[in-house]
């Protein structure tokens, strides 16, 4: 076994911990206490009726139904904190890999889908979708709002790679970026204001960001989309491997370079996409949660780094999630407040590091 | 029976004829140079031929088979490249990239057997990089990423390397160690390489085959001793000032303008520091008197208002003396390169006594001379 094998080991250890820890944490804190004992017992009954229930409906669903309505602790456990838990780590992740095979795309280590504007793209075709063709949210599909953002997030995309054939500088298409996503803010606002009062409500608490409305739905939708996701752009580290040496090699090596561009932004748009219809634009996940795998496991091969960025995204946004929903207990934060704050850093850190070695 | 072959091949961008009638032949294991003036279109024949850009039209053969129409996959595994794009992959360290010439002959996920292993560590050893493989490739210096590069080329494993300029950045030594490393593939391994280089001198030495690139064709083809012949590089560059001796690769500044002021006796060698000198200062001079086969030769007809040869291989004639001396004694004054005076060229010791006997000043430094420049 030689070092960077150890070092693999050794982080994808770290971070399993951080999660198990993350878990435990989350499902620990909160208005209603739940011993940490207690907490695996009713875990392991729940896991058990459910699984049996599957098998037969008959003699065990009562038994699960009187199990989940029964105490407040096997309430709050199964029905908020464990969906909420779980879809934290399902998009955080799903987040991470999509900044991922942005920057693999754009060969730019500062790319992702908040700061080029995708996730806005994402949300002004929810809020429009809403406003306009539902009428009423409470009746949207899960589907179609996935649909929407992905739709967004497609156009957005489009308009950017538009862009990027021109401009070759990384920091001019940024600052693109950032007018569209301006742009697609202008139309999400004008939506708002000519939108129905409870509807605004519904729509604000969303575009805001947060895991707080997270059912076990959510999260089987989500993960449908995301773990499949996951598991493609795993199949293509190799030529996300050579094509990091640019366009020209990636060709004479053998690469159908038009196609596996096509690639990379569908699955890409679609894990962003599915983040922002169930959550709302999460900001700087995208950007620093891969570079920060990267510096952790020293090394950009996209075999290891693909899934250990899904987890350090999975743990990130477990751990933010937290302190949004803690930190200023009973009042919760958005979950972009706290990204913010220590992934913009991160970003400036980047930047300025980039800088130093292009002069 | 021809390896490579390009027939009627017209190549540019978007539907414009940029070059067209390119008609090359190689033998396997030959290296063919391109060059030109800078934008001539020499990377724009490589990337046609490297399939980076679509052909206007006409065909590129390898082994009587059409490049075009080969799968990618096809392509990767008998063509390899070094292009002149920019390579910044993040935290990659050399090994790895040298690695990726692997990628055509690993499966899916690019796992590397151990015969892959020996061939990446065969490529880095050739260009004398197993030192730096653990290294991050953006660490490196141009010179050496540029090995890299060409190691990565060379562990793909295919039987034709095309190189893009690939000498742009290095250093006199890395030079003429990369293409050393490219005659010894062509010659080792009956690699078949096209490449393109500014210098024409190192096209001269490593080619088999060179091509000119000018204008919308291809002015000249053949081997470098035909094509290179006397100031075909001259016309080739459109160069008006200064000159370029093709079989010494020497380049020489424009000549100073005017009068002579100063003649020069030199020979063996020892004249050329003081012409050059002389024409770093702008003094006109004449040289004299210098066997066709002299060393100074050259750079005296490069640089010299006037230059008094006699042929190679007989005495001096007695005419060809009476007109240096004449010319000397006008002029009214001589520099000494310093060059011994010996049986054959007993001439330039006469012209000496001869200055002096008229009262001609004698100098034997440039330094002197160009003080009296100045004044």
């Amino acid at each position: 076994m030689n070092r960077r094998t150890v070092r693999t080991a050794a982080v994808t250890a770290l971070l399993a911990a951080l999660l198990a820890a993350g878990l435990i944490l989350n499902v620990n804190t909160g208005a209603v206490d739940i011993p940490t004992g207690e907490i695996f017992a009713l875990l392991g009954k729940g896991l058990r009726l459910r699984a049996l229930a599957l098998l037969e409906p008959d003699r065990y669903g009562e038994a699960l139904t009187a199990f989940l309505t029964g105490s407040t602790e096997a309430r709050v456990l199964c029905s908020i904190r464990l969906p909420r838990l779980l879809l934290a780590a399902v998009l955080g992740g799903a987040l991470a890999v999509s900044g991922l095979l942005l920057q693999s795309f754009f060969r730019n280590p500062i790319a992702g889908p908040f700061v080029l504007g995708i996730s806005s793209g994402a949300k002004m075709l929810v809020s429009v979708t809403m406003i306009f063709l539902l009428k009423d949210i409470s009746t949207m599909n899960t589907g179609v709002m996935v649909l929407a953002a992905f739709a967004g997030s497609l156009l957005v995309t489009g308009v950017v790679l538009l862009f990027a054939q021109r401009v070759r500088n990384m920091s001019m298409l940024l600052v693109i970026g950032i007018m569209v996503s301006y742009l697609c803010g202008a139309v999400t606002d004008f939506c708002v204001t000519f939108a129905d009062e409870h509807n605004v409500a519904n729509l604000t608490s969303w575009s805001m960001g947060s895991f707080s409305g997270a059912s076990w739905n959510a999260v089987g939708f989500s993960a449908a989309i995301c773990l499949p996701c996951l598991a493609l752009a795993w199949l293509l580290a190799k030529p996300i491997g050579a094509y990091a040496l640019g366009e020209g090699y990636a060709q004479s090596l053998g690469i159908h370079v038009r196609a596996f561009r096509v690639c990379l932004i569908l699955l890409s748009s679609l894990l962003s996409a599915c983040v922002t219809a169930f959550a709302g634009p999460i900001s700087f996940v995208g950007i620093a949660i891969p570079h920060i795998t990267k510096s952790l496991l020293n090394t950009s091969r996209p075999a290891v780094v693909i899934p250990l960025s899904f987890l350090t995204g999975a743990v990130c946004c477990v751990y933010c999630d937290l302190l949004a929903r803690t930190a200023f207990a009973p009042t919760e934060l958005a979950i972009s407040t706290v990204t913010s704050v220590f992934g913009a850093p991160v970003v400036i850190y980047m930047m300025v590091k980039r800088r130093g070695r292009e002069q | 029976m021809s390896y490579f072959k390009t027939e009627n091949l017209s190549v540019g961008y978007r539907g414009n004829i940029l070059i067209h009638g390119i008609n090359i032949t190689l033998q396997k294991g030959q290296i063919l140079t391109l060059i030109g003036p800078n934008g001539a279109g020499k990377s724009t024949i490589l990337k046609s031929i490297t399939r980076q850009l679509r052909t206007i039209s006409g065909s590129v053969y390898v082994q009587w088979r059409d490049v075009h129409r080969w799968s990618a996959k096809e392509l990767a595994s008998h063509l390899a490249v070094v292009l002149t794009d920019r390579v910044d992959p993040e935290l990659m360290t050399c090994r790895e990239l040298v690695a990726l010439g692997r990628y055509p002959h690993t499966n899916a996920v690019g796992r590397l057997t151990a015969e892959d292993r020996r061939k990446v560590d065969e490529a880095l050893n050739l260009v004398g990089g197993e030192d730096l493989a653990e290294q991050e490739f953006s660490t490196l210096s141009d010179g050496q990423k540029q090995r890299m590069l060409l190691a990565r080329a060379i562990c793909q494993d295919t039987e034709i390397i095309v190189l893009d300029e690939p000498t742009a950045y290095l250093d006199i030594r890395y030079k003429v160690e990369l293409l050393d490393v490219l005659r010894r593939l062509a010659r080792e391994k009956g690699t078949t390489i096209l490449l393109s280089l500014h210098e024409i001198d190192l096209a001269y030495k490593v080619s088999d085959q060179l091509v000119c690139v000018k204008g919308d064709t291809i002015s000249r083809y053949g081997p470098p001793e035909e094509v290179l012949a006397r100031d075909a590089a001259q016309r080739l560059y459109d160069m008006e000032r200064g000159s370029y001796d093709p079989l010494f690769g020497s380049v020489e500044l424009p000549r100073p303008e005017g009068e002579p002021k100063v003649f020069v006796i030199g020979g063996a060698g020892y004249g050329v520091p003081v012409y050059r000198r002389l024409q770093r200062e702008q003094v006109p001079f004449a040289a004299g008197i210098l066997f066709e086969n002299d060393v100074d030769t050259p750079v005296a007809n490069a640089l010299a208002a006037e230059v008094f040869a006699a042929p190679a291989f007989e005495p001096v004639s007695d005419d060809a003396f009476a007109a240096a001396r004449n010319a000397m004694l006008c002029i009214g004054a001589v520099l000494d390169a310093g060059c011994p005076v010996g049986t054959f060229n007993r001439c330039n010791g006469r012209l000496l006594e001869a200055a002096r006997e008229a009262g001609v000043p004698v100098f034997t430094d440039a330094a002197q001379l160009a003080i009296r420049n100045v004044q």
